[in-house]
């Protein structure tokens, strides 16, 4: 029977089928952070259960870790560091600490290391899991009780997914990035438009683009209310892979990348869902909402909610804009933000820095605005240097960090402060997401850097007109 | 895990839409290692606003709370679900969840019962006339029940099972182990190792 890309991950990690129970699934990598995971270790350890594959289970520290230098000062961060620690030693969980070359975002962690690959189920307590998809691996977030499931088991019992084609046609005008595209995804298909899914990212829009601007995609699948991303995997793909730590060598490499070429949806498997976004009518997109949803061109102005016929609808949008600050009418490209934030799991990987970069060279962030530039690894960071980035940073006057998810999420000092206005390459615009009363437009690192230089929300077609 | 067949409690009316998970638990509560503990987040930013349902006194003691549609969007955190069940609520109805938020539900014995919007909307008006009434939830007959009305709600059979055995996930899985350590045997050389 034909079957799409997802469908046949699926089948392939099939370890058990039983009528009206759900498939129990095996688990090729489970990624652990130190955030989701103590309540799992606690649970092992009240059952007396042990770690069933510490090969095939990594953990590293990323949501609380400072990116200044120095160590850990909020009692409640260290906790939580340190108990990850000592379940890694308990247990024997392989784990890169704050400090190693290998520390990074786990979802930045595990492709750099070449040990996402095709093919695989990947797990994390993490919704932003679904970044690994853009391998063409299953890979999905889950609760800390699977977590938990997982390091006992190596197996999730779960239920099937329905499917997505998601066709991104055309070419992406210059300027426009995957940041960009994944925002008019969501904007198109809502915030739960993906609930129950998992996504396949098709067409030559997607397939021109790089690994790591297939990850941004593939990354907030979530934001659309899906379980997962996905992509088939190809040249790109193969050559991203080769010669990285944990791929494959020799002739398990070519047996690997044989296995590999058959991982894509056959010509007439039938999704259950489709969309179609024409690439070539996209510019690029900001948020002026509370959800990853509420996105629109930046050269469009703040939705007026007394046009809005839907009633939830238009309250959502009402409670939106109190929220946000910020009036109906007023065009997107006025609005003035006094922080800018290049980083996460979405955004902070090496192209996207040096994107950041090539808009910041030779030019001053404007005043009064910050900007933090957080390398989304360690190796991320090492690179960064070797090519000089940093010093563009420093050069326009931004901050250089140390890796970590930083702003990304309130949990670590680097916050918002209430009712302070960032422009954020991260993935998240939730009330309170950068800190309690922060106000949050979700944007690509080329608007990032953009903005920092004009103060208000830019592109960097807008800084050849200055 | 306790066994869930049918549930009676006050009954709290959530007006609101897309109640993400940062919005049931703000990141900064997620530090804590231990299990319980997690009530005083529930909700944390609205708690400070006086006229927030869980604020009246007549439904501060809620167990059944009735909520708009996508609850439970955004991150993945079970936090989520021990704060709603360490302040004491047994079931949460909405006319849709979002899946990874169900998931975590089901497993800890929080029931996710997936009502009809319109009839939501009967309960919502009938909660807030009768501050403090009771809402019963019968897992074996899928029915709430608020006063006069009775509505259907639905919830997958096997959740549904699972929470009347009050049956751990873990356990049930260990019994095949067999079909595991198989499968194991049979996988491809070149996939990776983490050590
Ligand atoms: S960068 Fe943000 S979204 Fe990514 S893992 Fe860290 S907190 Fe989560």
């Amino acid at each position: 029977m034909a079957g799409t890309l997802a469908e046949k991950v699926w089948e392939a990690h099939v370890v058990r089928r039983a009528e009206g129970e759900p498939d129990l699934l095996y688990i090729d990598l489970h990624l652990l952070h130190e955030v989701t995971s103590p309540q799992a270790f606690d649970g092992l350890r009240l059952e007396g259960r042990t770690v069933r594959r510490t090969d095939l289970t990594l953990a590293t520290e990323d949501h609380n870790v400072p990116t200044t230098p120095g160590p850990i000062t909020d009692l409640i961060s260290l906790t939580q560091v340190e108990t990850l620690r000592r379940n890694c030693a308990e247990f024997g969980v392989p784990l890169y600490p704050m400090g190693d070359v290998e520390q990074g975002i786990v979802h930045v962690v595990g492709p750099q290391l070449g040990l996402t690959q095709p093919g695989m189920t990947i797990v994390c307590g993490d919704s932003h899991t679904s970044t690994h998809g853009a391998f063409g691996a299953l890979a999905f977030g889950i609760g800390t009780s699977e977590v938990e499931h997982v390091l006992a088991t190596q197996t999730l019992p779960l239920k099937p997914f329905r499917t997505m084609a998601v066709n991104v046609r055309g070419a992406l005008p210059d300027g426009v990035t995957a940041k960009d595209v994944v925002l008019a995804v969501i904007a198109k298909i809502g915030t739960g438009g993906g609930q129950g899914y998992v996504l396949e990212y098709r067409g030559d829009a997607i397939e021109s683009l790089s690994m790591e601007a297939r990850m941004t995609v593939c990354n907030m699948s979530i934001e659309a209310g899906a379980r997962a991303g996905m992509i088939a995997p190809d040249d790109t793909t193969f050559d991203y892979l080769k010669g990285r730590d944990r791929a494959p060598v020799g002739a398990d490499w070519d047996a690997a990348v044989e296995a590999w070429r058959q991982l894509r949806s056959d010509d007439d498997a039938v999704f259950d869902a489709e969309v179609d976004l024409d690439a070539t009518t996209l510019s690029p997109f900001v948020t002026w909402g509370t959800n990853p949803g509420q996105g629109l061109p930046l050269s469009a102005s703040v939705p007026d909610p007394d046009r809005i016929v839907d009633e939830t609808e238009r309250a959502d949008t009402e409670r939106a804009l109190a929220y946000m600050g910020l009036e109906p009418g007023t065009p997107l490209r006025e609005i003035p933000v006094d922080t800018v934030f290049v980083g996460s799991c979405t955004n902070g990987r090496i192209e996207d820095l040096r994107a950041a970069a090539d808009v910041l060279r030779g030019r001053r962030v404007a005043e009064g605005v910050r900007m933090l530039v957080v390398p989304g690894s360690a190796r991320v960071r090492v690179q960064a240097e070797a090519e000089g980035l940093h010093s563009v940073f420093e050069a326009a006057g931004a901050e250089w960090r140390l890796p970590g998810c930083s702003m990304c999420l309130a949990m670590n000092p680097d916050k918002l402060a209430a009712g302070e206005r960032s422009a954020s390459t991260s993935n998240r615009n939730f009330e309170g997401r950068q800190g309690p009363g922060g106000r949050t437009h979700l944007v690509s690192p080329l608007v990032a850097a953009a903005t920092a230089v004009r103060g208000t929300l830019s592109s960097p077609a807008d800084l050849d007109k200055d | 895990m306790d066994a869930f067949t049918t549930h009676t409690g006050i009954g709290v009316p959530l007006r609101r839409s897309n109640v993400d998970t940062d919005q049931i638990i703000p990141a900064v509560y997620l530090k804590r290692v231990t299990r319980d503990g997690f009530e005083d987040g529930l909700f944390a930013a609205w708690r400070t606003d006086e006229s927030f349902v869980l604020n009246n006194p007549r439904y501060a003691a809620g167990s059944v709370l009735v909520a708009g549609p996508d609850f439970g969007t955004g991150s993945s955190r079970e936090h989520a679900v021990w704060a709603l069940m360490n302040y004491g609520f047994r079931a949460v109805l909405s006319s849709r969840f979002a899946d990874i938020f169900r998931g975590n539900s089901g497993k800890q014995g929080l029931l996710t019962a997936q009502v009809a919007q319109d009839d939501i909307e009967l309960i919502w008006k009938y909660l807030e006339q009768e501050p403090g009434a009771q809402v019963t939830v019968d897992l074996a007959a899928r029915t709430v029940t608020a006063g006069d009305i009775v509505a259907p709600f639905s919830v997958d059979d096997y959740t549904r099972w699972r929470l009347m055995e009050g049956l751990d996930d873990i356990g049930l899985t260990l019994r095949h182990d067999d079909l595991i350590a198989q499968f194991e045997a049979d996988r491809p050389a070149y996939l990776p190792v983490t050590s």
